[in-house]
């Protein structure tokens, strides 16, 4: 077991942690039986505009697949066997009534399995208004700027008909500002774990963030708040290990004792794309004027790099990771992919010739999100820690 | 140890009809020229099969070099295999396409193309981004390689089955602010719309005689196999001759030929030779096996089956809703014609395409050639497979195999599915006509 006293910290962890394992969204069901005419909007990774689903009156609901819990009995007939795992635990979810409750889907744009995942849940349930979020790849604003601000805006008339109210613009901003509220938490708890990684370990982070995904953002922020202040006020003990980067699971979810593994091996993770869209955007967005525009401009300018997203400039391909290393002083890399991940793996060579060329030292492995077996993953990311810790500066 | 080993037979030459032929010389005479491309001082553009903008890099007098066909190509020839394990050796995953890696091995062994000489650098990188995310890693990764101007070409996905004025506007936006400024630039070469409209006006001439060629194989017997043969007949539409004179005058050729089959009553050609007896109309989704391509081929024409329709002759562009290029609205039609090419059609359009196909087609089914590597085309398959099925009431069939990975082609389960399948339809036969 991870250090966890039994403190205001534990039990936060703790509500997080059942959150996480609930494969039947009690919370999100409650939330909406709590009113009448609620409506619950799920989405799929990595990115959609959050705030516009809030703004609406909905509830904004990450759906990641099943982990390592769901036992997918119907998803398998959907995906040939070289097809990656997320979709068919996804589509098990569906299919076993787990997101009945749910009143519409957003896919984003960000890879082929998951594109045509949104016309499947067209034609596997009807009921249940699916649409794709096109994410533009021209960061022009009056190109790609103008065809988001579109699609934004398509966005807020669909869930307009969804919740059956218009979604007013005062309703997005003040939307806006509990979102950068919200990011600004995460960020603060990123920053504090890359200081102090012996007090935030990542597996527990990661429960924080997923709990971010099924709450209401205003409960989330109270829970970031009391997190950041129990957080603090404790001292756990201090380990002996590296520090290193995590990239490649930024869509289909590692299991959580996969983190647990790699923290347990003597790695400090202290930079991560898990869930890249609880920080999306690297500061505020703008309230005042057009919330579509700041949306937009947002994306466009503000945004984290990522693989599903084109990079325009070859001379910053892959330098958000180096970075991510020199902004907290990570030792090395770990490139924990999905199988038949395309985005993750089709970027992880370029991503590892930046790495090389900067001297950082990294390693690479796959996963599923029901992978069991983490021994082999413990001993790779051990001896990666021990090889820094030997060699690293020497 | 003694060590047997026996004489390897070449297979006997491949028959093919005048328009293959015709076809093969003009894809031989176009490597020609793009390996004399530095020589004669031609720039050389990259660019991808689904969507492309040949008419457009025309006008700038690029010489297209098109990273997929070389996949195909080193398929056909059983080198790809050997380029796809160099990629892996260099680390790239063995999970990822395989177009991607033969590619990279190809550049990593000397890029020597088809035609023994080497391939050149491009001049240019046109991304264009269309129905497939692999695509823009793919060009992420030949930028590393090349260094040269890469640009970026964003068609939207038609997610609700529709083409919208904003994606059109995107489309022709992003064509006059950054494609054409860019290979102006590039090419020294200053875009003349007019140019344009002349290649498109003969883009259309070509398209309606391809158009009719496909549809012939609603003639019974089709004179035409719509996904072996059809894969000739797209070379010179998806490839580097749609809006010349050259495809104008192959696909009037290709048309006058497939009227003479009709009128003869004839099946397609095989590589042995005059198809026999039609027993079994198919359509096909999905690409098919290119290492294997004859062998594969064998299978379906010594069992008396055609495939009078497939979704992957549809792979560079639609024409069976009507689309043709046209010169009155040159850069609207150019964003129309890679919103509609198969893999940016959502799947529930993709069912409704493949249902008329076998309804229209009257064919016996719908039979799935799943890709590994190709996500785009692969996921969602079963539950298309399913969908044709319910709505023609005609029996589906799946197999899987690989682009160009010969590891991935296993040919006695194949045979033995099609042989499944065969009986599963004559089955299905026998029970209408008892019914009846």
């Amino acid at each position: 077991m991870l250090d966890m006293p039994k403190s205001a910290t534990s039990r936060i962890v703790q509500r997080c942690e059942d959150l996480f394992s609930d494969l039947t969204f009690e919370s999100a069901r409650a939330w909406k039986a709590a009113r009448p005419g609620r409506k619950v909007v799920g989405y799929m990774p990595y990115y959609v505009p959050r705030e516009i689903i809030h703004a609406a009156g909905a509830l904004p609901l990450g759906v990641l697949g099943g982990g390592d819990q769901l036992e997918v009995v119907h998803g398998d007939a959907y995906y040939q066997s070289y097809i990656c795992r997320i979709p068919r635990s996804t589509i098990e979810l569906g299919v076993s009534g787990r997101l009945d409750f749910v009143d519409g889907m957003l896919f984003p744009s960000i890879c082929d399995v998951i594109r045509n995942l949104s016309g499947m849940w067209k034609l596997m349930f009807p009921k249940q208004d699916a649409r794709y979020v096109d994410l533009p790849q021209n960061f022009e604003d009056d190109v790609g700027g103008e065809f988001y601000r579109s699609e934004l805006n398509d966005i807020r008339e669909w869930l307009a008909r969804i919740t059956g109210t218009p979604v007013t613009d005062e309703a997005i901003r003040a939307s806006i500002t509990l979102f950068n509220e919200n990011r600004r938490l995460v960020r603060q708890a990123y920053a504090l774990r890359a200081k102090e990684p012996w007090n935030i370990p990542s597996s527990e982070l990661y429960l924080l963030l997923r709990a971010g995904l099924v709450l209401p953002v205003e409960d989330h922020n109270q829970l970031m708040r009391e997190y950041l202040v129990s957080v603090r006020e404790q001292q756990r003990a201090i380990k002996d290990n590296c520090r290193v980067v995590l990239s490649g699971v930024f869509c289909e979810q590692p299991p959580l004792n996969l983190i647990k593994s790699i923290e347990l091996s003597g790695c400090y993770i202290v930079d991560d794309d898990f869930m890249l869209i609880t920080r999306w955007e690297k500061s505020d967005i703008a309230i005042d004027g057009d919330p579509i525009a700041n949306l937009a401009h947002s994306y466009l300018h503000d945004s984290y790099s990522t693989s599903p997203k084109y990079e325009p400039d070859q001379a910053k391909k892959g330098m958000y990771l180096v970075d991510s290393v020199r902004q907290n002083q990570a030792e090395g890399v770990i490139f924990a992919m999905p199988s038949f991940c395309d985005p993750a793996l089709l970027e992880r060579p370029m991503l590892q010739s930046v790495l090389k060329q900067h001297g950082v030292p990294q390693i690479a492995f796959k996963y599923a999100e029901n992978s069991g077996q983490m021994q082999p993953i413990r001993e790779q990311a051990g001896t990666f820690a021990d090889s820094i810790k030997l060699w690293s500066g020497a | 140890m003694t060590i047997i080993t026996r004489p390897r037979a070449k297979p006997a030459d491949a028959i093919k009809d005048a328009s293959m032929t015709k076809q093969k010389e003009m894809m031989s005479r176009h490597y020609e020229r793009l390996s004399d491309a530095p020589d004669r001082g031609e720039k050389v553009a990259a660019t991808f099969v689904p969507g492309n903008l040949n008419e457009l890099l025309m006008c700038f007098d690029f010489v297209n070099n098109l990273p997929e066909v070389n996949a195909i190509q080193n398929g056909l020839r059983k080198t790809s295999g050997a380029f796809v394990m160099e990629a892996e050796k260099l680390g790239h995953s063995e999970d990822v396409c395989t177009y991607v890696k033969s590619d990279i091995g190809m550049m990593a062994k000397g890029n020597i193309g088809p035609n023994g000489r080497k391939l050149p650098d491009p001049d240019v990188l046109l991304l264009s981004y269309t129905g497939c995310f692999t695509f823009m890693k793919w060009f992420e990764l030949l930028r590393q390689q090349y260094n040269c101007e890469t640009i970026m070409f964003h068609t939207p996905y038609m997610a609700d089955g529709k083409i919208t004025k904003d994606m059109i506007q995107y489309m022709v936006k992003q064509l006059k602010q950054d494609v054409i400024p860019k290979l102006e630039k590039v090419s020294g070469v200053k875009f003349d719309i007019d140019r344009l409209r002349e290649y498109l006006r003969k883009s259309a001439k070509a398209e309606d005689d391809l158009v009719w060629v496909l549809q012939s194989a609603k003639t019974k017997p089709s004179p035409i196999d719509a996904y072996f043969g059809g894969i000739y007949y797209i070379g010179p539409i998806f490839g580097a001759f749609r809006g010349t004179d050259d495809a104008i005058d192959y696909y009037r050729f290709l048309r006058e030929e497939v009227e003479e089959r009709i009128a003869q009553g004839k099946g397609p050609v095989t590589p042995d030779g005059d198809m026999g007896k039609e027993r079994y109309r198919l359509v096909v989704e999905g690409p098919p096996n290119y290492t294997h391509f004859r062998q594969f081929w064998k299978m379906f024409y010594d069992e008396g089956a055609v495939i009078v329709a497939s979704s992957y002759t549809k792979v560079g562009g639609c024409y069976d809703f009507g689309f043709r290029h046209d010169p009155d609205n040159p850069l609207e039609s150019l964003a129309e014609y890679c919103l509609n090419v198969y893999t940016n059609r959502n799947l529930p359009m993709r069912v409704d395409m493949l249902e008329n196909y076998v309804n229209e087609y009257e064919a016996d089914g719908l039979l799935i050639n799943s890709i590994k590597s190709c996500n785009s085309f692969s996921a969602g398959q079963l539950l298309i497979m399913r969908e044709v099925e319910k709505r023609t009431g005609k029996p589906a069939a799946f197999i899987e195999t690989d682009l160009v990975d010969p590891r991935y082609f296993s040919a006695a389960n194949i045979k033995n599915r099609l042989e499944s399948y065969f009986q599963m339809i004559e089955q299905k036969r026998a029970g209408m006509r008892g019914a009846a």
